[in-house]
């Protein structure tokens, strides 16, 4: 029988994928991760969910780019700017705090990192993003990765399938201000600015 | 959730273009996720092969039985209202070439109760309790049959009886007969619930979305073959005979527990209008199925019969905080409409009914088993049927809710929340109990008409 072999659930709610710890943003905390990126497995659609970390959810994706195109993909550095320049909100869904995109060689050959903080868990919005990628170009990045599915914009699984295999999971993740989601902190500071500006009109 | 009853005048049911001609191979598309025929009973069988000669002779006396969308719905008085489909091991069982089992997606391959964590289907929900052998690997087909009433459907019932008889090595796992539940006169389940008030209206049917609903989904967004919305689908099924006018669909038989359920209403809600506004902050429309984004503060049956203005409402700029329709309540969750991106590729087609006897109003609970099984039909099960169950149904933090899951749908212990945003403090329900149960599930792919010839010869000669 099927059921035979899966797994049976302690508790009626998700096992923690990461270790406990307290949602205290004046506390810095660091958190080391074992060599498989998770403490627990647990599966989500697309594989394996990765830990919301001190510092938010992210991933690391790291690949040797295709002979030659290292400028084309430095220009892209400025299609995005344009991109968001024009439509600040166009990676929203995304839910981001930072991306870092990174050019680096190793011997001969020219490596490409795609490094981004986020608030989601990646595998639950996983079409949404690889959707956003198609309208605000990042796919041209992608498209000069050595392996990258040609048949990406109609197959979401082969895309997901090589951001997994690209994935470099961190082992120490730390947070000055740990667990704070971008949303908390634009209200913050949209606080603090009314704040401010009442203060002004009250001199 | 549907129920079985056809009702007059809901838009949404298959017309034939006014040109006669439709982009759909209609011909070759089993009916089941395109029309809706005039019925109020049904049965499904659960069935096993143990020989894969005998399923494809099975098959091959059943192909005739099946109801295509060319025919049913389009008034046309044809009542093979019979629809099959077969899980990933079934499509094995019956001697299917592994190079081309090799081509279905590995959610399908899984089959739902080895996803069952994924969708939050745990606890008591999960694959370990559930009955009629749907956990099983030896699941291999399901036949449904929807009946104009329950006589039609014994003889149905008797027909195909008689015919497993003839068939060696097929045998009937497991049945569950559905009938649809009184007053007939509108679809609704046992909770009291209005049902079918928003469905996805298929471009190339004919047929009008009702105001609200959204413009009509692309075909691919159902059936295998055709454009999406994002373009043409790589991927499919191989070869393409057995996946094209394909669609896969979810099952769940989902136990509703309508005693707890009315004891919940009554211990949150002092008097009778009370408990009918602790109703619809669950749903997120009034029983009727008037949306509160529409009338918040008093039901308005008028309002939840008319399909010209039931749907026409949004989330985000009628209701950004929930104050009429609950930020974590069921419809909020199942269809965030403009709160989410990219709905168009979330979309599915709902199709099945009530099954168990109405518990009476006032009536104590007579633990009678009765609830909803249904099916969510899609052309994607990871990203149509699998995303709403682990990120809208079950989501703890869905909408930044934090601690609450889909108080109607989700997986409930009575350690969740339900948050009723209101004026001038917000009410939090503590510990929402389980008001329904998932008693079964599984994922099945429903071949279109030439596969179906596909499947029967394609294995004959190993």
């Amino acid at each position: 029988m099927a059921t035979s072999t899966l797994p049976k659930s302690e508790s009626l709610k998700p096992q923690p994928v990461e270790a406990p710890t307290k949602a205290d943003w004046t506390q810095p905390r660091a958190m080391a991760i074992p060599k498989e990126g998770y403490f627990q497995l647990q599966n989500g659609r697309y594989g394996p969910l990765y830990p919301r970390t001190p510092a938010c959810h992210g991933f690391t994706i790291i690949a040797k780019i295709k002979p030659g195109r290292e400028e084309m993909i430095r220009a892209y550095g400025k299609t995005i700017e344009n991109a968001i320049g024009e439509l600040p909100d166009a990676l929203a869904t995304l839910k981001l705090h930072y991306l870092r995109w990174v050019l680096f060689d190793i011997g001969k050959d020219t490596y490409f990192m795609y490094q981004g903080i986020f608030d989601t868990d990646f595998d639950k919005y996983t079409e949404d993003a690889v959707a956003l990628f198609k309208q605000v170009g990042v796919n041209t990045v992608f498209e000069n990765l050595e392996g990258f599915p040609e048949d990406w914009k109609t197959n979401v699984p082969a895309f997901v399938k090589f951001v997994r295999e690209h994935q470099c999971p961190s082992f120490l993740e730390y947070g000055e201000y740990p667990y704070v989601t971008a949303d908390e902190i634009k209200k913050a500071l949209k606080l603090k600015a009314a704040f401010s500006d009442m203060l002004d009109l009250m001199q | 959730m549907g129920i079985l009853e056809q009702l007059p005048g809901i838009p949404g049911v298959l017309i034939e273009p006014a040109d006669g001609r439709s982009s759909l191979e209609l011909d070759d598309i089993q009916h089941f996720l395109m029309s809706r025929p005039p019925a109020r009973a049904a049965r499904y069988e659960f069935l096993t092969f143990s020989s894969a000669a005998g399923g494809r002779a099975w098959l091959t006396g059943l192909i005739d039985k099946v109801g295509t969308a060319k025919t049913v719905g389009a008034n046309v008085a044809d009542a093979r209202w019979v629809t099959v489909g077969f899980t990933w091991n079934g499509l094995r069982a019956l001697g299917l070439s592994d190079a081309s089992l090799a081509t279905f997606p590995e959610e399908f391959r899984q089959g739902m109760a080895a996803r069952a964590d994924i969708l939050g289907v745990t606890g008591k929900n999960h694959p370990d309790h559930w009955v009629g052998g749907l956990a099983n690997r030896n699941l291999h087909a399901i036949v449904i049959l929807f009946a104009r009433d329950v006589t039609e459907r014994e003889r149905c019932r008797l027909e195909h009886e008689k015919y497993l008889q003839q068939c060696k090595g097929v045998e009937l796992l497991s049945a569950l007969d559905l009938e649809a539940i009184p007053p007939f006169d509108y679809a609704h389940e046992h909770f009291g619930y209005r049902d079918r008030l928003s469905q996805p209206v298929i471009e190339g049917t004919g047929a009008e979305p009702t105001p609200g609903s959204g413009p009509p989904i692309k075909a691919g967004e159902f059936f295998l073959g055709y454009p999406d919305e994002e373009g043409s689908p790589g991927g499919l099924p191989q070869p393409e005979t057995l996946s094209r006018n394909g669609s896969y669909v979810a099952y769940l038989r989902m136990e509703e527990h309508v005693g707890a359920f009315r004891d919940f209403l009554q211990e949150h809600g002092k008097t009778p209008e009370g408990q009918e506004w602790v109703a619809a902050k669950l749903m997120g429309r009034w029983r009727s199925g008037a949306p509160l984004v529409l009338t918040p503060e008093q039901d308005d049956p008028e309002l939840g019969a008319d399909y010209s203005r039931n749907n026409d409402f949004n989330f985000a700029t009628m209701d950004p905080h929930g104050y009429g329709c609950p930020l974590g309540s069921h419809i909020r969750r199942m269809n965030p409409r403009d709160t989410a991106a990219n709905m168009n590729r979330r979309k599915m087609i709902r199709r099945g009914g009530t099954y168990g006897p109405e518990l009476p109003e006032g009536a104590p609970d007579d633990g009678v088993e009765r609830g909803i099984a249904a099916f969510v039909g899609c052309a994607s099960l990871v990203r149509q049927f699998e995303f709403a169950m682990n990120v809208w149904a079950n989501d703890p933090n869905f909408h930044e809710l934090g601690n609450e899951r889909d108080p109607v749908l989700g997986t409930q212990d009575g350690s969740y929340d339900l948050t009723i945003p209101k004026r001038p403090i917000r009410k939090k329900i503590r510990g929402i109990p389980a008001f329904t149960t998932i008693r079964g599930g599984a994922y099945f792919f429903l071949p279109g008409i030439k596969a179906l010839h596909y499947l029967v010869n394609e294995g004959k000669g190993g």
